[in-house]
């Protein structure tokens, strides 16, 4: 394992080309927009206003400059993983390390941004929406820093699976409120989140996680996660001489592929694949595989591919990553899919689960089960493209909160001795169903009912 | 000609604020919301809002939450929906379609302006849709001579106040109050300074009051200075709570008397 040292210094912040895209009322071609209540109207107004003078303000890019440096810990380095990659066909593997960042995963970015916005706009209290936990636990993270108050919505079923982030934001201060409305999950946390911002808009802003939402979000927050893909772009070239072949990211709502993709989205000859969550297989109807497996149509402000039925009924996605949990996606991506910028594929639980534990056991990382479905999209594309094709991955976070879903999955809580697994034995290709089927199911079902 | 802006003319003709009952389709059951809408009739609705349920209703609270939800559980679709437009104009109501934007979508905005309209419905009232992304609703429903209902709220500047009710026909819905739909005990004193900056925004438009609204006194308030009232958590309610269309009848004397006072 090489470490690159820093490539990037963070000095006086050069803004850099935003794509062109959206328009000036927040449209990717078709995707996009807004689609809310009037009564929040004047409050997307004034963030969009506010947002547009803070992001050139000398003031503000020193200040976040400087928290992205002294607090977060950037530039994150790049790490190739040759170990791992012994089992990506030959490819060579660079991890891009979003889980070095403070908190442990990509979304420290955005929240210091939405986090000095709202100090900026005169309020006193952040709302946020979470999933895996790890958007909660920035924000309640930038909310104590900031010394603003910090209310917290997560489905009841991802409280369960992520109970170690429920105590994380507690320690921080905020308070979470476990929704229990439809499927308990992230999508019904936004729900709640915005009926909580209508209701209290007045002093209130909403620290939105990623990608998706009504304009400004989209386009907002990826220009606070772009600085991965600028960082790793200087990084790759310095250390390589060459821009890698692909950039890999795991998608949910998108906001850690967009942070990576936007730099190379100029560079046509980089590939960039994004990795859905295919939960029990995109043909079973278990998944949330939102472009690979949806239509477009609205959800949570915007218009982008979603799952749904023919009703237009919002449908319950599945996944093992309480983090790519969601039947919606951002708009960006469903644009740069359709102009074919970008491609997206599914990874099954049971194939993101192999690549978990293979990177644990030939690197000695501990990956969030999120960015193990890009990680496993890298050992295809590997394979795919043949050896030394050069491939950056986003790790977007560490795994620490997974550890309970993990020792499920395989077994490794209730044993004496604990069975390697698949993929631990890095002398053997990894085989394809190293976990049975039978054990692959029986463990999901323990980790969504512990 | 909108049917909606007539219907509430007549009321005020009579020296009286419309009443506009909201009932979602599917809940309890198909049928039993449909008698229910007609007993609203009967108890003295003017309007009849037929709710389309949806998994992510944004905008409403946890009573029409709870009653959507058994509808979209069920499976219950725009079928359904047309089929009470359709029984709620033959108990002798103004029908209109409150619908969160993407089941329109699904459906086919066309397809949806066109099946509507030749249900008898007057048109349509979309909570989560602002005129500046309605282009495709705008088109069709002029083409098929349907109202378009938008809402303002307190947070509404002037600007948009005028831009909105210019998109509108049949009358305006003015969110009276920041949040999601409910009972309230008080109405919000921030209804009565919507309505008239709305009204200086767009004097020809009949303006009605939605949110909070429950009773037969807090519909006397409101009716003084709005051209009508909507209530909808209190209705779904009686439901809720078993009262069954008799409960829903009865609601609407109340609201009714209170309208007229």
């Amino acid at each position: 394992m090489t470490t690159t040292s820093p490539a990037t210094q963070t000095g006086v912040h050069q803004l850099p080309a935003r794509p062109g895209w959206p328009d000036a009322t927040g449209h990717f071609g078709i995707f996009g927009g807004r689609f809310v209540p009037e009564a929040l109207i004047a409050a997307l107004d004034e963030l969009t206003e506010a947002y547009e003078a803070m992001r050139v303000d000398p003031a503000f890019l020193t200040e976040f400059d400087r928290l992205q440096r002294d607090y977060t810990g950037r530039p994150s380095p790049v790490t190739e993983v040759p170990r791992f990659a012994e089992h990506a066909g030959g490819a060579r593997i660079l991890l891009k390390r979003e889980d070095l960042n403070h908190t442990g995963s990509h979304k420290i970015n955005n929240v210091l941004g939405q986090a000095l916005l709202t100090k900026r706009i005169g309020k006193s209290r952040v709302i946020a929406e979470t999933g895996a936990g790890q958007h909660g636990v920035a924000t309640a993270t930038a909310a104590a820093l900031m010394g603003l108050s910090c209310t917290v919505y997560m489905g009841e079923e991802d409280t369960r699976r992520q109970a170690l982030n429920v105590a994380r934001m507690r320690l921080l201060g905020a308070e979470v409120i476990p929704v229990t409305t439809g499927s308990r999950t992230l999508k019904d946390a936004i729900n709640e989140a915005f009926r909580d911002w209508v209701t209290n808009v007045e002093t209130t802003n909403y620290v939105f996680g990623t990608v998706a939402g009504p304009h400004p979000f989209p386009a907002m927050v990826r220009d606070f996660q772009r600085v991965i893909g600028d960082e790793a772009r200087e990084q790759v070239l310095e250390r390589e001489g060459r821009l890698p072949d692909a950039v890999l990211a795991c998608v949910g709502g998108g906001s850690n592929a967009i942070g990576i993709f936007t730099a190379f989205v100029p560079d046509d000859g980089v590939r960039l694949v994004g990795l859905e969550a295919g939960g029990d297989g995109v043909d079973t109807g278990r998944h949330a595989a939102t472009i690979t497996g949806g239509t477009p149509g609205v959800l949570h402000g915007a218009r982008s591919y979603l799952l749904q039925d023919d009703n237009g009924q919002t449908t319950e996605s599945h996944s093992i990553s309480a983090g790519l949990d969601y039947p919606g996606v951002g708009p960006e991506h469903s644009y740069l899919h359709d102009i074919g910028r970008a491609e997206y594929r599914a990874v099954t639980d049971a194939e993101a689960m192999e690549a978990f534990a293979l990177l644990c056991r030939t690197e000695g990382i501990i990956p969030a089960i999120e960015s193990a479905h890009a990680l496993a999209g890298a050992m295809a594309l590997g394979r795919e493209l043949g050896p030394d094709t050069l491939l950056l991955v986003n790790l977007s976070g560490r795994g620490d909160k997974d550890v309970e879903t993990a020792s499920q999955w395989f077994g490794l809580g209730d044993r004496e001795e604990v069975d390697p697994g698949p993929g631990l034995d890095t002398d053997q290709q990894p085989t394809e169903g190293a976990v049975s089927n039978d054990e692959a199911v029986a463990g999901q079902d323990a980790g969504e009912t512990a | 000609m909108s049917a909606l802006a007539g219907r509430i003319a007549a009321a005020k003709a009579e020296g009286r604020a419309a009443l506009i009952a909201y009932l979602p389709v599917g809940h309890p059951s198909v049928e039993e919301s449909i008698t229910a809408m007609v007993a609203a009739v009967e108890g003295g609705a003017d309007v009849v809002e037929i709710g389309v349920p949806y998994s992510d209703p944004g905008m409403d609270g946890p009573v029409i939450q709870q009653a959507v939800d058994v509808a979209v559980r069920a499976g219950v679709g725009m079928t359904d929906v047309l089929r009470a437009v359709a029984a709620v104009a033959g108990a002798g109501a103004v029908p209109v379609v409150m619908s969160y934007w993407n089941p329109i979508e699904r459906y086919g905005v066309e397809r949806f302006a066109a099946d509507l309209a030749a249900a008898g419905g007057a048109g349509a009232i979309t909570p989560d849709l602002i005129p500046d992304e309605a282009a495709g609703w705008l088109t069709a429903s002029r083409e098929h001579d349907l109202d378009r209902v938008f809402l303002v709220a307190p947070s509404s500047t002037d600007a948009r106040l005028r831009s909105t009710t210019a998109a509108c026909r049949g009358f305006v819905y003015a969110a009276s109050t920041m949040g999601v739909t409910g009972t309230r005990a008080t109405v919000s004193e921030a209804a009565e300074k919507l309505v008239s900056r709305t009204r200086a925004a767009a004097p020809e438009l009949a303006v009605c009051v939605g949110l909070g609204v429950s009773d037969g006194s807090q519909a006397a308030e409101v009716a003084a200075f709005a051209d009508g009232v909507i209530v909808g958590s209190a209705y779904v309610r009686e439901l809720l709570e078993g009262r069954g269309a008799d409960g829903v009848r009865a609601l609407s004397r109340d609201l009714a008397q209170g309208v007229r006072t």
